[in-house]
């Protein structure tokens, strides 16, 4: 345990509007805590720069999952857990629910958080991949006006996002557009359960008799952020599903990405491994 | 290094452990993992990696299964916390204690406390678990000395026991 | 039968250790308790200029503690007294520790640790066996050779030019870590008036013993170690213990106040001993039938930067090279090397795993070579009763390899699946394989290691009846003291309820050796088994007993002995059994009284989209002597299958300059609960003449086994031959892309 305790500030206001004063305030001193799986871990290597940390724990407004007609709203305090429980999230996206069991095991879906999951900016956060292909938005809130984001223009750099440092994840929202599609989601990780994804591909597709009429394809842990990958989604939109295209794709894939090695693996197996979770998902559309 | 900053007062935190109301002086950021251990006298839940990754500080925190070794002690002002010393037992063991002793789910026991935990949580959500539940439910308490397998059977044989709890 | 071995007897601490009432190391707190941290150097080699301590913190409020400080030697006894307690002027690996700190609060002892600055001049570093056989630097003795020696058993060059086939093969293990879930802790109090008390999580009360011994002028009666309940050890608290009582006894010397020093994670990973790296090289000649000729065996072993036990886990890996196959000429050519990294130690199986591990992948290979299917290469050189190992010594227990294999392979349903698997392989992307590996591993100390040890183990009876055990063997999870207490009472004919186990404490029970190298059950227990004996004895010749009688009756004579005659105490000390006879001289004779025999089978799938590779089955048979312990024996077998696999397939140290990289349980990973397949456990038991009830030892037995026969399942799925651990994935998508095949030497 090598934080220097003392000298850690954290504040846990009440209400919604004392959290965004302090922020506003105070910009950049204070660093928002949720469920704290991630800062804690920073924490308690002695990597957390930030000394005074602000918990979002009790405001009530950040809770819940709720429904309209058009979207699915996830309040930014969302937890793995409660992702995993929710009927309609099972039903309509159920990559997240996924993404949300491989998160950790048990104990880490119970505090962890969406938000703090997108705000981390992990580019091998579980969330990500499926958020990216299910075209999520992210609210933004400060004591100026809320902004809506896409989440895929949400990360600018390697855990660089476009947050201010007044501003919170309010909620993430969902567009409920994806019935009829086929959802794809595979993490290779270090072991198979409480794993860092060394590669995760998600993948959102409608195939109308092997034309391709919708394609979302979204990365982890190939980039310095997780990515959509336009590029190869552009080589397969509109067009016949055959081998041909399958392997367009995947040479378009290899352009998109930049793998690194790591602790924890190499540039040619995450390259390699992602083209053959690309021809996986793609061939899968074939039958 | 930065500058050498001032130490910031103790706050007054109040928590529920196993029942009992304790009020302690603590720094906001100090770990609920090291509270219970140092000033509640429970060492009963342990450290083993500090991380979130070995599951053995896994306590109950108003009724979920958390990592103690990643919560501030603030964020837990005023709930409720289950650790291993306030496994309901009715004066004997729990049937998990019983199992686990019985069945050789502990070998070293640094791990039992944390996964006798886990796995009375499991048992809430599926009181009847298939193997497979089992592997996932306790995926996050680490044991190097078992192998998992007795403890898989303890979990099973504490189901059986408990039929009708 | 047996009252009480045999039976599923609870375990002794088990009450407290499902309650949360266990007392392990960092449970404890005395007054006035300072907390203690270790200043360690940040490279693998250099030239100490200067220590620093920046101002902004309250230095007058520390203990600060360097080299100069230590009373006694500046080294930790062990074999060779080549590893300071702390470094004096030079250091020799990454993590090595330099200065000691202690202060009442933990948070700043911790924050004091990483301010202090070590100005160090870096020298050039050895990494890994080929640099340091290059001896482009020599940074150990005159050339880098830790210990080296060759076994040598007919004449192995002769071989080569009648052999009809001759197959060479090289092997390479990576670094384990023994991932206790309870760092390494101790507490100590410490006057020149009052002596030294130790409280801490250990394997060998004794061997810190030793080690204070040198560095404090104390008489040995003035030194006291306790053992509190331990998280695991497997080999990891065997030595390392010695060098954090030494740093708390220093800082508790200097303070004048109880002193407690617990690793943190990241700590234990990257500073404490780990399993020795292997480079292993065979060359085997073979007949047309198939017949072992010869086998040319190099084994080196990198043991990091200073000697410490490495000398001895050469010696087991070595020993058990050439596997349970009987061959006329065998050469074993074993070094240990050093290089700049912190020093390797033990790890259950203690050299074994590492040898066997090239053993068992070469034989597959041979049987490949000459065309004949792995098993049967293995029935047409099994050892028999009778017949010589390597270092010549006789087989004189009762063993049938070829029964063990049939059994084995027909438990796991090897043929069929065999068939199937390749079938199914050519319309699947998963491939599924299966695998064994035949193999044995001596219990006891090697050779004249326990003449050496001549350890003492011995029984109080109490006046009520009950009956203590006294002995220096640890409890660290695998049932100590559950099967002691089990040996004593069956042999005592009383109640396990009526003996009891005291938790070790050098003032009050003897020195009955380290608990390693499976020998608790098998020589501590014998030792009780016979101290029991002469306990009956004592109290048949007082005439106070008689040949039969109950429970109850034993406890009145002990009742009416202690009345009559004071306290009655028996102790044993080890003779070994008769017509053992080794020579350390020419490395030849019996290494062991007795093996335990094993054969384990692996079913894997390899998925060729990830490469990841699943053990979907494993069955573990093993002959035992004598199981004492139904769930206890298994439980050691499971535990070391998963570790075995974790070797095989998770666990990985990345090495950066001589230090691990990922020294977080994040990144070095080892398997959970849904890694691990059923676990399939089944004991044969041909009862040895010289372990109490028959018993062999089994703690280290387990982890030979599953990493060669994953990988021969491996190969079997895939047709890829792949000869070095951990296999992570890349590595196997890299040897698929180069297509890997074995390779056959040309004969002549």
């Amino acid at each position: 345990m090598r934080a220097y305790v003392p000298e850690y500030d954290l504040e846990a206001p009440k209400t919604l509007d004392d959290i965004l004063r302090l922020l506003a305030r105070e910009p950049g001193v204070w660093k928002p805590i949720a469920g704290g799986t991630d800062l804690m871990v920073l924490f308690e290597a002695g990597q957390l720069r930030h000394r005074n940390l602000l918990s979002l724990s009790r405001i009530p407004e950040l809770r819940g999952i709720t429904a309209s007609e058009t979207y699915v709203t996830l309040g930014a305090l969302t937890t793995y857990t409660e992702i995993r429980q929710s009927e309609l999230m099972r039903r309509e996206f159920p990559l997240l629910v996924k993404a949300a069991s491989w998160t950790g095991a048990v104990a880490t879906q119970n505090r962890g958080t969406l938000a703090g999951n997108i705000a981390n900016g992990s580019p091998a956060a579980d969330s990500p991949p499926a958020l990216l292909v299910y075209d999520a938005d992210v609210v933004l809130l400060s004591e100026r006006d809320p902004r809506w984001v896409r989440y895929s223009h949400f990360h600018i750099g390697y855990k660089i996002n476009l947050m201010e440092p007044d501003e919170i994840i309010s909620h993430i929202s969902l567009p409920r557009t994806t019935g009829g599609c086929v959802h794809y989601l595979r993490k290779v990780g270090t072991r198979r359960a409480q794993a860092i994804s060394k590669v995760a591909l998600a993948g959102l597709a409608k195939v109308n008799d092997g034309l391709v009429e919708h394609i979302r394809i979204a990365l982890g842990s190939v980039a310095p952020m997780p990515i959509r990958c336009h590029q190869t989604e552009a080589v397969l939109a509109d067009r016949m599903l055959d081998r041909a295209a399958i392997e367009d794709a995947k040479a378009a894939i290899v352009a998109e990405i930049s793998p690194i090695d790591d602790i924890r693996s190499t540039a040619e197996y995450r390259k390699r491994v992602t083209v053959n979770l690309l021809d996986e998902f793609l061939t899968g559309l074939l039958t | 290094m930065s500058r050498w900053r001032r130490p910031l007062a103790k706050l007054r935190i109040e928590l529920h452990v196993n029942g009992h109301k304790h009020h302690v002086e603590a720094y906001p950021m100090a770990r609920l993992l090291d509270v219970l251990r140092e000033q509640l006298g429970l060492t009963g839940t342990k450290e083993g990696c500090g991380e979130g990754e070995c599951g053995a500080c896994a306590v109950v925190l108003d009724g979920e299964l958390v990592n103690s070794c990643l919560v501030p002690v603030l964020q837990v002002d005023g709930r409720e916390i289950l650790s291993i010393e306030g496994l309901p037992s009715d004066g004997h063991l729990h049937p998990l204690q019983e199992a686990f002793a019985e069945a050789g789910g502990t070998q070293c026991g640094i791990c039992t406390p944390g996964m006798i935990l886990a796995s009375y949580q499991l048992l809430k959500l599926h009181p009847h678990p298939t193997e497979e539940q089992i592997r996932e439910g306790l995926a996050g308490n680490l044991c190097r000395c078992t192998g998992y397998q007795k403890i898989f059977d303890a979990v099973k044989q504490a189901s059986q026991r408990a039929a009708g709890d | 039968m047996f009252q009480t071995v045999g039976q599923p007897v609870p375990r002794k601490e088990g009450r407290e250790k499902v309650t949360g009432q266990a007392k392990y190391v960092d449970d404890l707190t005395f007054p006035g308790m300072l907390m203690g941290a270790t200043v360690r150097s940040p490279v693998a080699r250099g030239r100490i200029r200067s220590i620093e301590f920046p101002n902004g913190l309250p230095w007058e409020q520390f203990t600060i503690v360097t080299a100069k400080d230590i009373p006694g030697q500046n080294s930790v006894a062990l074999i060779s007294d080549d590893q300071p307690y702390l470094a004096d002027g030079f250091v020799n690996h990454p993590e090595e520790p330099v200065v000691l700190l202690a202060h009442p609060d933990k948070y700043l002892v911790e924050k004091a640790r990483q301010v202090v600055r070590l100005d160090i001049d870096p020298l050039p570093a050895v990494f890994g066996i080929e640099e340091s056989l290059a001896k482009e630097h020599i940074i150990w003795g005159e050339d880098n050779i830790l210990k080296a020696f060759a076994i040598e058993k007919g004449n192995v060059e002769s071989v080569w030019a009648e052999a009809a086939h001759v197959i060479e093969g090289e092997f390479r293990t990576g670094a384990q870590e023994q991932l206790y879930i309870e760092t390494n802790g101790m507490i100590a109090s410490a006057s020149p008036e009052n002596g030294i008390t130790i409280w801490g999580s250990m394997q060998c009360p004794y061997y810190v013993h030793k080690a204070l011994l040198k560095a404090f002028p104390l008489a040995p009666e003035k030194i006291r170690v306790i053992q509190m309940e331990t998280g695991g050890g497997f080999g990891g608290k065997e030595d390392y213990p010695s060098m954090l009582a030494g740093h708390a006894a220093l800082l508790a010397w200097k303070s004048g106040r109880p002193v407690k020093m617990v690793y943190d994670r990241a700590e234990d990973l990257a500073a404490t001993t780990k399993r020795h790296p292997s480079r292993t090289r065979i060359r085997t000649g073979v007949t047309e039938e198939g017949k072992l000729l010869g086998q040319d065996i190099e084994f080196v072993l990198d043991g990091g930067a200073y000697a410490t036990l490495s000398a001895v886990v050469l010696s087991r890996g070595a020993i058990h090279a050439a596997g349970p196959y009987q061959c006329p000429n065998v050469r074993i050519r074993s070094s240990a090397v050093a290089t700049n990294a912190p020093p390797h130690g033990a790890f259950r199986g203690f050299g074994a795993p590492q040898s066997i591990f090239a053993m068992e992948r070469h034989m597959d290979q041979v049987a490949r070579a000459v065309g004949l299917a792995p098993e049967e290469l293995r029935r047409r050189n099994f050892l028999h009763t009778g017949e010589t190992t390597a270092t010549r010594q006789v087989i004189r227990e009762k063993v049938n390899l070829e029964q063990l294999l049939d059994r084995a392979l027909d438990l796991a349903d090897y043929h069929a699946k065999t068939k199937v698997f390749t079938e199914q392989n050519q319309r699947s992307r998963m491939k599924r394989g299966i695998g064994f590996a035949s193999f044995m591993h001596g219990a006891g100390f090697t050779g004249s290691g326990e003449r050496y040890l001549q350890s003492v183990a011995g029984l109080e009876a109490l006046a009520d009846g009950r009956v203590r055990i006294l002995a220096s063997s640890t409890e660290i999870g695998q049932g100590t003291n559950t099967i002691l207490a089990q040996i004593v009472a069956e042999t005592l004919g009383i109640n396990y309820d009526h003996v009891e186990i005291p938790r070790p404490d050098t003032n009050e029970v003897p020195n009955s050796g380290p608990t390693v190298a499976s020998r608790t059950c098998m020589v501590v227990g014998k030792l009780l088994e016979s101290a029991a004996i002469g306990l009956k004895q004592t109290l048949t010749k007082a005439g106070l007993l008689d040949e039969d009688y109950s429970s109850g009756e034993f406890a009145d004579a002990c009742a009416r002995y202690a009345e009559r005659f004071g306290p009655l105490k028996s102790y044993c000390q080890y003779e070994a059994p008769p017509g053992i006879h080794w020579d350390d001289e020419s490395y030849s004779g019996d290494a062991y009284g007795a093996f335990a025999w094993a054969v384990y089978v692996a079913e894997v799938s390899v998925d060729t989209v990830t490469c990841e590779i699943t053990v979907d089955d494993f069955v573990a048979l093993q002959e035992v002597g004598r199981v004492i312990h139904p769930v206890l024996a298994a439980g050691q077998i499971e535990g070391g299958v998963a570790q075995g696999i974790g070797y095989a397939l998770f666990e990985n140290v990345v090495w950066k300059n001589g230090r691990m990289a990922n020294s977080q349980m994040t990144n070095y990973i080892m398997p959970t609960s849904v890694d691990v397949p059923r676990i399939r456990v089944y004991f044969e038991e041909t009862p040895y003449e010289y372990g109490p009830l028959g018993a062999k030892g089994i703690g280290e037995l387990p982890i030979d086994g599953p990493a060669p026969a994953v990988l021969n399942a491996i190969e079997n799925a895939i047709g890829l031959a792949v000869n070095e651990i951990p296999l992570m994935p890349e590595m196997l998508m890299r040897a698929r892309e180069r297509g890997n095949v074995p390779v056959e030497a040309a004969v002549g």
